[in-house]
């Protein structure tokens, strides 16, 4: 049952040996490449805690077996930038980090959000990191981080 | 007073002493994914440990049958109890939780072995395969029969009864209210979970790398269990993913240790979310039955209460719970007469221990449904019925202790109603009540507003020895500029104590640079991350240790060429009382007090609520990092509007029923209302630097003020948390159907 196959992740060519096909793309990034920024807060689909984007789109890596994302283009928290990226600094300036743990699947649902739209609503905004559970702040520094993070993109 | 409604970005002082929304020092690395939790860590030749646990609330073990397990391939060990060398039970206050049940279980999900393979699917595989024969057993799940029944427990059924006999026991007000109040189980839902990595050593030891929020506590009890000396149990903090109370009890701690050792390997567990439910303990539910009296004017003139917590199978820190939950049933009110009895007893259902708020959030939903009920009966105001009986300074409570630090409960309740009112709901129908559903027609919506007030203690109680160590190093660094490391225990979970260390640093040393040693068992106990207690406790011993390292320096003329100069100290807080045997003394340091205003808008036919904004005046003492503050603020409000809304761990015949996010829901992005918070600064005296931990407050008074709010907007009675949907729509429905007939 155990296969090798390659994967696409940040931009590098990953081969992941000998695997067992039930995997899930969530624990080969995690426990096979060495790549544990994508967290696992409950490995079905509730959290976005594993938020990466597959072929440019958001997807929860939990919820995807990595035996399918062969032949697509993976990024993952640790795939955004060298340094950080605005919205990265925006959560460390508004105090949108507590434990951090939703921290990495925020930063992913929240540049999505703003790469599909520089100006979202209220209610855009609410909507689009609904997925991410945040057990520590009460998603109002996080809001305040998507608000920084936007003038920072506008200047 | 700090308006965050209104503050500005400016405000946000650099410098990063005490004071400044200094930057978190380990901010950059978790928004870049590159902070290692527990779960993330990783060893050569690891393997992946995974529990067995009892489908069963109450039942006799017939037989374990481990062979099966043992033999597929890829396995290395299954344990039991009889693998268990050193003492068999644990536990936080009272050793009564078996590391592995052996002849009876006695809740659901109770462990009865762990296996050690080479994946964590193996691992699955073989812990299903291990075979348990159990004669099935009626559970206990009722606590009020609990207290009069056959025990389940050598120990017994009750782990504390509380009483509390203040003034005049007989004495009767012209006006007198009844109620009685139920609250839900609630789970702490920290989003990380459970996980370690533990690594046997070559002196027969073991090192464990653990999210936990306090180390020497776990390391003792591991230590006992292992039948190890403590200095062989060494204990490292990894990467702690929320806590809230959750973390306080030993779960997997001991069972790793166990694998490792018997394996020779490095060992990692990892709950899943659904084990993760049965493997910490939960908020205890609580039944409560209140009677107020008054004088026509609105004076509390006595308060009579029974409280009966659920501590589920075992004890964990139901002890002190109940004792919280009683010394504050009569709530933040100057309380002449009181008769308290609260009852934590064991049951069958899930254990219940440690969460934000600590047996004062089930207290508060009772005392602050009792005075609404209380103000409507005298046709006053709630708000000002609390401010005619707020405890200040000097007041006494039920339990005899006189209040000598600040008690700013007047400016707490007026700063909450300060604030401005929420514009009426926009006709996004996204903002109504049921939210993307689309079921509400704004027609039909009504707005409510519900206030209340809560407060707890502050730092462990009743004559518990609680102290922090830290250790602070100063020295000059390569480049010739000055460098303080601090070695502190103190579990970070979140709450920003790393932040701290290195502002009260700066501020003590005036050294910029600051290293923090990673929390580990290397230096002496920091005690719990709880009780809104670090803060002020291990704040204070960083704080001492800094004072003793200037002496020092000092001393040399000031000149740190001559090397490090490196001080120890310990921060004790004053010492207090237990309580006697009528529930008096002077067991409490300190309190931190809150206000809520809650503005709701609900469809009471369908019974969909919308929380649209909470409002707060909170007691903080002093704000040493106010964006830290706000989250804190922020992040309890959330956890009390669960609570009233939507968060319930089901238990049915002792059963869990929905251990999943699929299924237990916790506010997201759309549930969570606007905040509008101000700090009250008024430095508490004998407290480090005049603050008060600001942790649990929040949490504590936001989800009665959400009932009242839905009251205010339904007329409906609601005696019971968290609301849901069929408690608002079917006294509608029962009273529409009652009209038309
Ligand atoms: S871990 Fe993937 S959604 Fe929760
Ligand atoms: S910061 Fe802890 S879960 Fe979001």
């Amino acid at each position: 049952m155990n296969e090798t196959y390659g994967l696409r992740i940040n931009g590098r060519d990953e081969q992941v040996r000998e695997a067992w096909l039930g995997e899930s793309l969530l624990y080969v990034l995690r426990e096979r490449l060495g790549l544990p920024g994508s967290k696992n807060a409950c490995e079905q689909g509730e959290c976005g805690s594993c938020s990466v984007f597959c072929d440019g789109v958001l997807v929860n890596a939990c919820c995807l077996l990595a035996a399918d994302a062969v032949d697509a283009e993976v990024t993952t928290v640790e795939g955004l930038g060298a340094g950080s990226t605005p919205v990265q600094r925006a959560f460390l300036d508004e105090g949108a980090v507590q434990c951090g743990f939703c921290t990495p699947g925020l930063v992913m649902a929240v540049t999505d959000l703003l790469q599909r739209t520089s100006d979202p609503s209220e209610t855009e905004l609410r909507e689009a990191i609904s997925g991410n559970l945040c057990r520590c702040t009460g998603y109002g520094r996080i809001f305040a981080a998507v608000r920084a993070a936007q003038q920072g993109d506008a200047q | 007073m700090t308006d965050t409604s209104t503050r500005e970005r400016a405000d946000r002082v650099v410098g990063h002493g005490l004071g400044t929304s200094a930057p978190r020092p380990d901010g950059t690395p978790k928004v870049r994914g590159q902070f290692a939790f527990s779960s993330d860590l990783w060893a050569d030749e690891m393997l992946w440990g995974r529990t067995v646990r009892s489908p069963h609330p109450s039942a006799r073990i017939v037989r374990v049958d481990t062979t099966v397990a043992e033999a597929m391939a890829g396995v290395h060990a299954v344990l039991t109890a009889a693998d268990v060398p050193g003492r068999a039970t644990y536990g936080l206050e009272h050793t009564d939780q078996p590391v592995f049940a052996s002849d009876v279980v006695r809740y659901h999900g109770e462990a009865v072995a762990v296996v050690a393979a080479d994946h964590p699917e193996t691992a699955r595989r073989a812990a299903a395969a291990v075979v348990v024969d159990y004669d099935v057993a009626d559970p206990l799940v009722d606590p009020e029969a609990a207290i009069d029944a056959i025990p389940i427990h050598p120990d017994g059924n009750v782990f504390r009864h509380v009483r509390i006999v203040h003034g005049d026991p007989d004495a009767a007000g012209d006006v007198v209210v009844e109620g009685a109040y139920e609250v839900g189980m609630q789970d702490q839902a920290f989003l990380g979970p459970e996980s370690g990595l533990a690594i046997p050593a070559e002196d027969g030891g073991v090192d464990l790398y653990i999210s936990t929020q306090w180390l020497h506590v776990d390391r003792d009890q591991v230590a006992a269990c292992l039948n190890l000396e403590p200095e062989r149990v060494r204990l490292t903090l990894s990467g702690v993913g929320g806590a809230f109370g959750a973390r306080e009890d030993v779960s997997l701690q001991v069972h790793l240790c166990l694998l490792a050792l018997a394996t020779g390997r490095p060992v990692k567990m990892l709950y899943s979310r659904e084990e993760s439910f049965f493997g910490h303990v939960h908020r205890h539910p609580a039944r409560m039955t209140y009677r107020h009296h008054a004088t026509r004017t609105g004076d509390l003139v006595k308060v009579e209460a029974r409280l009966v917590l659920d501590g589920g199978a075992y004890a964990s820190s139901s002890t002190a719970v109940i004792a919280n939950a009683s010394c504050f049933a009569a709530g933040p009110y100057r309380v002449p007469n009181a008769v308290i009895d609260g009852w934590a007893v064991r049951t069958n259902n899930p254990p219940c221990g440690a969460m934000r708020g600590f047996g004062a959030v089930q207290a508060c939903f009772g005392h602050e449904s009792q005075m609404d009920r209380l103000a409507a009966a005298l046709g006053m105001d709630p708000v000002d019925l609390r401010l005619r009986n707020a405890l200040r300074t000097g007041d006494v409570l039920p339990t005899g202790q006189r209040i000598t630090g600040v008690a700013p409960v007047r400016e707490c309740i007026e700063a909450a109603v300060a604030h401005p009112l929420p514009p009426p709901a926009a006709d996004d129908p996204l903002e109504r009540p049921g939210g993307a559903g689309l079921t509400v027609d704004s027609a039909d919506v009504r707005r409510g507003v519900g206030f209340a007030v809560g407060f707890k203690n502050l730092l462990y109680s009743e004559g518990f020895d609680d102290y922090s160590t830290a250790a602070v190093r100063l020295e000059l660094a390569a480049d010739g500029e000055p460098v303080a490391t601090v070695h502190c225990a103190a579990a970070e979970v979140g709450q920003g104590f790393v932040t701290l260390a290195q502002q009260v640093v700066r501020s003590e040393l005036g050294v910029e640079r600051v290293v923090l040693r990673t929390a580990d068992t290397g230096v002496g106990s920091a005690g719990s991350t709880s009780a809104s207690r670090q803060t002020w406790m291990s704040g204070g011993a960083v704080q001492a240790a800094c004072e003793a390292v200037k002496i020092a320096l000092a001393a040399r003329g000031g000149d740190l060429s001559a090397g490090p100069i490196e001080e120890l100290r310990e921060h004790h807080h004053r010492p207090t009382s237990p309580l006697d045997e009528r529930g008096q003394g002077d067991a409490h340091v300190s309190y931190a007090f809150a206000a809520h205003r809650a503005v709701v808008d609900v469809d009471p036919g369908l019974g969909l609520v919308r929380v649209v904004q909470i409002a707060t005046g909170q007691d903080i003492g002093r704000a040493l990092n106010p964006l830290a503050v706000i989250g804190q603020i922020e992040g309890g409000i959330a956890q009390g509007v669960g609570l009233a809304v939507m968060e319930e761990v089901l238990v049915a015949d002792g059963c869990i029923q929905n251990p999943s996010f699929t299924d237990y829901l916790i506010p997201t992005a759309l549930d969570m209302p606007a905040v509008a918070a101000t700090l009250i600064e008024q430095p508490e005296p004998g407290a480090p630097f005049g603050a008060k931990g600001v942790g649990e407050a929040p949490t504590i008074s936001s989800t009665p003020a959400v009932v009242a709010a839905i009251r205010a907007a339904t007329g409906v009675e609601l005696a019971r948390v968290p609301v849901r949907a069929a408690d608002i729509a079917m006294p509608q429905a029962a009273s529409r159907g009652a009209a038309q007939t």
